[in-house]
């Protein structure tokens, strides 16, 4: 018997023009959860895919219970006991949890489903999570995303899966989601599955792995007891050098308030909220998903309407009916979900860089092909945007430099207000330092950064000033000088526990 | 890059391209004395015009994601508007004909927006599929469901502008050596250019990819995406409407049960082009290519003599065959990409 239940020997894996995996050896013991991570391009997910046999390797050996196997395709992957719960969800929102535990794999009776039979399946595979209380009959949409991702996971368990990847488990979760997560995953190893957990957080790997492997350029670096490794060492090991600040915090000299809001009612959302961000300095807005921080910034922007309540823009009352308005009033809004709401992903990066401002971009009714041009290139410049040219369609940048064209397109507005939502999101530790940096140079021009992260760490190392919200009310507003700036103060806070 | 660009762009386009050079080889092949002579090639021309007109329109509403349904019948109440006018007004001032049937048309498409973005009505196949009703309804009430023939009413000049040719060429025994080039034609082509530089050069067209490629994005970005939405049915309309009016020349009659193919050519011309139901995608010489394609296809079989169902056999699968082509052409193309990248 093996000591592993799945393995990988020697896998090399190459792409026209570029080596994906080389030489890549890893191996996971039965029971364990182990830890996988690497930068954006480390080859995770080309290790993920030849796992889950959407790639087949030139190279090397991969083994399930110290039985050598080749997979062909997916299904016979899912069939030698390896499942993977992909970051994003591959949930139909309009179907009963039920039928969705059991895609692609419906259990039948004669000619008909035995609906029966697999209401009874799927409910025992999410009492066996900790979720009993999920009605398998209701539609998936219904079910919040840490819910959605218990029937990815159902799915998984149902298939008395072995091995179950967790690709980013925990990136569009809230602190309390991931919390249940994390019981879930160790209720898992318990029952002797095997965990490959991939993901960008330090500290959940951390807290939840017995071992964790570090990738860099398709390659295998380090595989250590969680013991052995302190967080330096692990970034270290990623980005092979070593960084010295992950939060290069620099401060501006603090101005006027340029953007505050008073008494802001939406009903059911927001209820007065008031809050005041100062120009040259970072505005942190902290809380557990659903606190109603990006809600806020939506309404200010005039993208959601309010009930009731004031907008101040550098002292002066305005109304912001839209966002056109709120553009207008130079105020720049990032959104959460960059690819949902931030660029046309279809289009080159040239169009997604005067997305926000085609007029200041024309003469008359007709762009201005020379000035786009220049200040395209300054943009990519300043914002060191990795992309082969201004003509490549933005949907094959990574997510750290199709961020970075969002940047640009504030920028290119000469926005004043500059509005962050969760802007490091998904993205690598290198890329994130350079999103720092673009904040602190805009901070240090004299600009007004709102920056809405659901990452302690973050708020705490980067903010001037924090706002703590819950249940769509502002908790806590706490200056970065004041006794109260600490982890345990922000997430009393954002619990609803009262600060003295 | 930037040239390696414009060189695939060119090979796109080529595509499509090689496809209506094919077609036409073949015909001049099985029909040498009948299909490439100067006069069926003008001919073809006249043919498309009127599709041509209705597919620019259509485009734009394909770019942003979305269709217009309602431009057979839209382009059919124009030319009965006009027919009414003549007829029972006694109008005949050709400018004035011509931008009241305009402004019908214009204004019906202005209400497909509105409806789509103010009621928030979920597709503008309901919208303009509703409206599609509403104005052939309109068109058979005004008319009296009865055709009105526009010969020897007083409106030739009008009429110039579907049925007339330029650079017309007779020699001293009176033959024609050169039918002229149709007014309608030049008229797409002056109409084309200008959508050329509207989609690629200026700032509003830019906006109609962007709404169709991620309307959310734009409206977060300050574009009026409704605007701009509403702006892209009333142009549908607009184009609808010109279409109207050459038919006057083109079918010298208005009668409001003509028309029923023309959105399933349009949206046949601009798809076969290039564009996709899907949106952000498309190119005015694309939609032209298309257009021909079909008028080809049409003339060719009309020549051998094949009715009109057979017709409809033959479109329905070369539809079906080039949106397959491009299909493949753009997995090629992914795949392409991937490489390069990875």
């Amino acid at each position: 018997m093996s000591e592993y239940v799945v393995e990988l020997k020697n896998i090399t894996k190459r792409f026209p023009g570029v080596v994906a995996l080389k030489n890549m050896s890893i191996g996971i013991r039965p029971g364990e959860i182990h830890g996988l991570i690497g930068e954006n391009g480390a080859g995770k997910s080309t290790l993920i895919k030849v796992l889950t046999g959407v790639h087949n390797p030139e190279e090397g050996d991969i083994f399930v219970d110290g039985k050598k196997v080749v997979f062909r395709n997916p299904v016979q992957s899912r069939e030698a006991g390896i499942a993977c719960v992909y970051q994003e969800l591959n949930i139909v929102k309009q179907l009963p949890v039920t039928d969705n535990v059991f895609m692609g794999r419906a259990v039948k009776k004669g000619l008909l489903l035995d609906y029966p039979r697999m209401h009874q399946e799927a409910a025992e595979a999410l009492a066996s999570l900790g979720h009993p209380e999920i009605d398998v009959k209701m539609e998936c949409g219904k079910l919040g995303t840490g819910l959605q991702q218990m029937v990815e996971i159902a799915k998984a368990v149902s298939l008395d899966a072995k091995l179950i990847i967790m690709d980013e488990p925990t990136s569009s979760l809230g602190k309390e989601e991931i919390a249940q997560l994390m019981e879930t995953v160790r209720g898992l190893k318990a029952k002797g599955v095997a965990i490959l957990f991939v993901s960008h957080k330090l500290e959940e790997l951390f807290e939840l792995c017995d071992r964790v492997t570090v990738m860099r350029d398709g390659e295998h670096i380090i595989t250590k007891d969680v013991g052995d490794l302190t967080e330096d060492s692990l970034i270290t090991a990623m980005v092979g050098r070593t960084l010295d600040n992950l939060y290069p915090k620099e401060f501006g000299v603090k101005g006027d308030v340029w953007l505050e809001g008073r008494n802001l009612n939406e009903a059911g959302v927001l209820h007065d909220v008031s809050f005041k961000a100062h120009a040259g300095q970072i505005t942190g807005f902290a809380g557990l998903v659903g606190a109603g921080r990006t809600e806020t910034m939506r309404a200010v922007f005039g993208a959601d309407r309010l009930d009731s309540g004031e907008v101040y823009v550098k002292g002066e009352k305005v109304t912001i009916r839209n966002p056109k308005d709120a553009i207008k009033r130079k105020i720049a809004f990032l959104t959460e979900d960059r690819k949902g709401q931030g660029l046309v992903l279809s289009l080159d990066v040239r169009t997604n860089l005067i997305l926000a401002n085609m007029k200041g971009f024309s003469n008359g009714p007709f762009l201005d092909k020379a000035r786009i041009e220049k200040s395209g290139q300054e943009n990519v410049q300043a914002l060191k945007i990795k992309t082969p040219s201004l003509d490549e369609v933005t949907a094959q940048l990574s997510g750290g430099n199709q961020q970075k064209v969002v940047i640009g397109k504030w920028v290119n507005i000469d926005a004043d207000i500059f509005i962050f939502d969760e802007p490091t999101r998904g993205i690598d530790v290198g890329a994130k330092i350079e999103v720092y940096r673009v904040m602190n140079d805009l901070v240090k021009a004299g600009k007004c950064v709102i920056m809405v992260s659901s990452e302690l760490p973050e708020i705490l190392a980067m903010s001037d000033h924090v706002v703590v919200m819950r249940g769509g009310r502002v908790m806590a507003d706490i200056d970065r000088d004041t006794k109260h700036f600490n982890s345990e103060d922000i997430m009393k806070a954002a619990w609803g526990g009262e600060l003295d | 890059m930037k040239k390696n660009s414009s060189a695939k762009e060119l090979l796109q386009k080529l595509g499509t391209l090689l496809a209506l050079i094919i077609l036409i080889a073949i015909f001049c092949i099985t029909m040498p004395d009948k299909f490439p002579k100067i006069g069926n090639v003008m001919n073809i021309l006249k043919q498309a015009s009127i599709n041509c007109l209705i597919a620019s329109g259509m485009l734009c509403a394909l770019i942003t994601a979305g269709i217009d349904l309602s431009v057979g019948s839209n382009c059919v109440l124009c030319t009965c508007t006009i027919g009414v006018l003549v007829q029972n007004f006694g109008l005949t001032n050709p400018v004035l004909l011509a931008i009241c049937g305009l402004a019908v048309s214009t204004l019906a498409g202005f209400i497909n927006g509105t409806l789509l973005t103010r009621l928030d009505l979920p597709h503008p196949f309901v919208s303009t599929m509703g409206m599609k009703n509403i104005l052939w309804g309109l068109a058979l009430v005004i008319t009296g469901s009865k055709s009105i023939g526009f010969t020897g009413a007083g409106v030739d000049s009008l009429m110039w502008l579907g049925g007339g040719s330029i650079g017309r060429m007779i020699d001293a025994s009176g033959k024609v050596t050169f039918p002229g080039i149709p007014v309608s034609f030049i008229l797409v082509i002056i109409v084309f250019c200008i959508f050329d530089v509207f989609l690629k050069k200026t700032a509003l067209g830019r906006q109609i990819y962007c709404c169709g490629g991620n309307p959310e994005a734009a409206r977060l970005s300050g574009i009026p995406s409704k605007n701009v939405l509403t702006f892209v049915y009333a142009l549908s309309g607009f184009m609808a409407g010109m279409a109207g009016v050459v038919s006057v020349g083109r079918l010298a009659s208005a009668n409001g049960n003509a028309g029923t193919t023309y959105d399933n050519d349009a949206i046949a011309a601009c798809i076969v082009g290039g564009a996709s139901f899907t949106g952000g995608k498309g190119t005015i010489w694309g939609t032209l290519i298309g257009a021909m394609i079909m008028a080809v296809i049409r003339n060719g079989l009309n020549l051998m003599g094949a009715s009109n169902d057979v017709q409809y056999i033959v479109i329905g699968a070369v539809i079906i065959l080039a949106v397959t082509i491009d299909v493949v052409r753009n997995k090629m193309e992914a795949k392409a990409r991937k490489m390069a990248a990875a």
